[in-house]
């Protein structure tokens, strides 16, 4: 099956002034630096990361909202990069997004319904006003919204609620793909659930491809098929969801996965753990070679001078380590 | 579900807007200003249809400033060529509101329209709009009207045009701050996602997301068109006799101030009056739409 999204060595760099009086010096703040992945039909890409590697900006360059500034997204063979404002604006029929801060993401001066119906109006503008409201009452109901509430505005709904009315516009128009820019780490943790599995539950009824950008581990691995680990916006691995929980092969994956507690005292003290020192370096002087080698229990000098590629293990497990063989996969207990 | 769902009744939703309409119902001096400036401007609009005196009537009976006469119907007494003072100040409110409300609304339409224009799109279009702005800034006034006067003439409409053209300055700062603010908000970012066009991001999200901080920008720029123009008018440069305004009739109560303080003050009251309460509508306004509140 030839993928819906191709992502090729994306990169997406902010200049930042760092200094000069009059005419600024810039260097570049690399957020996103050469990522590729491909997102099948149906498919859900799970994103993890620390704070700052560069999640989000990677969603929001795959949908054009942040200009990219090398590499290629291609979405059913067309080149997104190269499009001019309005065909681009053609193709978000198709490639929607829910942001993170369900408020914040709502015009405080709409009506539920209207920013529901808002996407309609944009590309059914022949649409009637009584078969507009027709179908946001529709969706309404699709994503858990008494359609009743269409004259609501957005502060008098909860976090949660509010999230389905994000969800319920970015599903009107039956996209082929939906961003979720961590869309439950806004909420309680009781209406995390509920949102998780609305989304997957449209997923499966739609055949909807998802790139789930999420800091939540065990979010994520409900949720994703194959899941891409980031770091100071590189691919440090991409793999099957039950393979890179139960087996992960990067020092990076293995310290995160082993950082998550476990809901049980006893095992809890007796687990061994990697803990990284240190806060991850800044993106505007990433270390050279291997991004995570100031972290890395097992870095070595040729971790300094050469950038690791990706290298395929078994089983479309891919790790971007060069010693990945000699460190062997941490088998996580319990799995 | 959704069936028992759909035979709910719509649930009608309060706006923001509802929410601070009912702060400023809660707010006494707010409602007070509403209410006289109601008044005022009703009186302005019919009074001088249904007194017995026309403003530029002159009452060869009653000249010099008559005392008030009700059986003559000089309410307010005349002026010192015997015309209806009361009629003079209602005709005359009629001229100064509408040079504030007009002004006014045409500085609404182009500070908005620019303000918002150059600060969503930015870059070069901000940096090109701003800078016509600033360029604006630096022409005098009194200079800008004197060459408008001279080259076509006094005229009414040249006025507000002047007044407008000035005062939009301002507002299309105001305008842009806030929309710099607005843009980088998530929800811009997610009416571009759903495919809205810069055109209709301006005009659905922009817009009525400024508007809070414009009303109260607007009452306080009404005052402050009424004050410019009847600066105007005291140079001589404003409405044209027999036609008034305040600031006319204040100027020429002025120069009898000895003889018949009377008809300096009640322009002067009506005026005041006036200013006082747009500036505390626009307190209550600022108030009642302050989204700290929320």
């Amino acid at each position: 099956m030839s993928p819906l999204l191709q992502v090729r060595d994306l990169k997406v760099h902010f200049p930042v002034r760092t200094g000069g009086i009059v005419v600024g010096k810039y260097a570049p703040l690399k957020a996103v630096d050469g990522v590729s992945f491909d997102l099948a039909a149906g498919e859900t890409l799970g994103i993890v990361g620390e704070s700052g590697c560069g999640k989000s900006t990677l969603g929001r360059a795959v949908l054009q909202l942040l200009p990219a500034t090398a590499g290629s997204v291609a979405w059913l063979g067309t080149e997104l990069t190269a499009l001019d404002k309005d065909e681009m604006r053609a193709r978000r029929r198709d490639l929607q997004i829910v942001f993170q801060d369900p408020l914040a993401s709502l015009d405080p001066r709409m009506t539920a319904g209207d920013i529901i119906a808002e996407p309609l109006r944009n590309f059914h503008p022949a649409l009637s006003s009584s078969e507009r409201k027709a179908r946001v009452q529709k969706m309404m109901g699709e994503v858990g919204l008494l359609p009743g509430m269409v004259n609501r505005y957005p502060h008098e709904f909860s976090g949660g609620q509010c999230q389905r009315i994000g969800i319920a516009r970015a599903m009107i128009l039956r996209p082929k793909l939906i961003v979720c820019d961590e869309p439950v780490s806004a909420l309680d943790v009781s209406i995390r659930a509920q949102v998780i599995n609305l989304l997957m539950e449209l997923q499966r009824a739609h055949g909807l491809s998802m790139l789930f950008i999420s800091h939540d581990l065990a979010v994520v691995r409900h949720i994703s098929h194959r899941v891409m680990v980031l770091y100071l916006g590189r691919v440090m691995e991409l793999a099957p969801q039950d393979l890179l929980y139960a087996k992960p092969l990067h020092p990076y994956t293995q310290a995160l996965l082993t950082a998550v507690p476990v809901p049980d005292p006893v095992r809890e003290r007796a687990k061994p753990r990697t803990v990284l020192l240190g806060d991850p370096p800044s993106p505007l002087n990433p270390p050279s070679g291997c991004v995570f080698r100031t972290r890395c229990p097992h870095a070595t000098s040729v971790c300094t001078d050469v950038v690791p590629p990706l290298e395929t293990a078994e089983g479309g497990h891919t790790v971007a380590c060069h010693h990945w063989r000699k460190i062997g996969g941490y088998v996580m207990p319990g799995s | 579900m959704s069936d028992m769902a759909v035979a709910l009744p719509e649930i009608e939703g309060r706006s923001l807007w509802q929410d601070a309409w009912r702060r400023l119902r809660a707010n006494r001096a707010a409602v007070a200003s509403l209410v006289i400036l109601a008044v005022i401007a009703i009186a302005s609009i019919v009074g001088p249809e249904l007194l017995t005196w026309k403003y530029d009537q002159i009452d060869w009976d009653h000249v010099e400033a008559a005392p008030p006469n009700f059986a003559a119907g000089h309410y307010l007494g005349t002026d010192s060529i015997g015309r209806d003072l009361l009629a003079r100040v209602l005709f005359g409110g009629r001229v100064s509101l509408m040079v504030g409300v007009l002004a006014t609304a045409v500085a609404l339409l182009i500070g908005v329209t620019v303000g918002t224009v150059a600060g969503y799109i930015g870059g070069r279009t901000d940096q090109l709009l701003m800078r016509l702005v600033d360029l604006l800034y630096s022409v005098p006034l009194t200079f800008f009207v004197i060459i408008l006067m001279v080259t076509f003439g006094r005229n009414f409409i040249l006025m507000f045009l002047a007044i407008g053209a000035v005062e939009w300055l301002t507002m299309a700062r105001i305008v842009r701050g806030q929309t710099l603010t607005l843009r980088t908000r998530e929800f811009i970012e997610a009416a571009r996602a759903a495919g809205g066009s810069t055109p209709a991001i301006i005009l659905r999200h922009i817009v009525p997301n400024v508007l809070g901080m414009v009303i109260v920008y607007v009452t306080l720029t009404i005052p402050q068109v009424i004050l410019l123009e009847s600066f105007l008018s005291f140079l001589g440069l404003g409405i044209q006799e027999p036609m008034t305004s305040w600031g006319m009739l204040i100027n020429d109560g002025a120069a009898e101030l000895e003889v018949t303080p009377r008809t300096l003050i009640v322009p002067a009251i009506f005026m005041t009056v006036t200013l006082f309460c747009f500036n505390f509508l626009g307190d209550g306004l600022r108030d009642a739409l302050d989204p700290k509140d929320r």
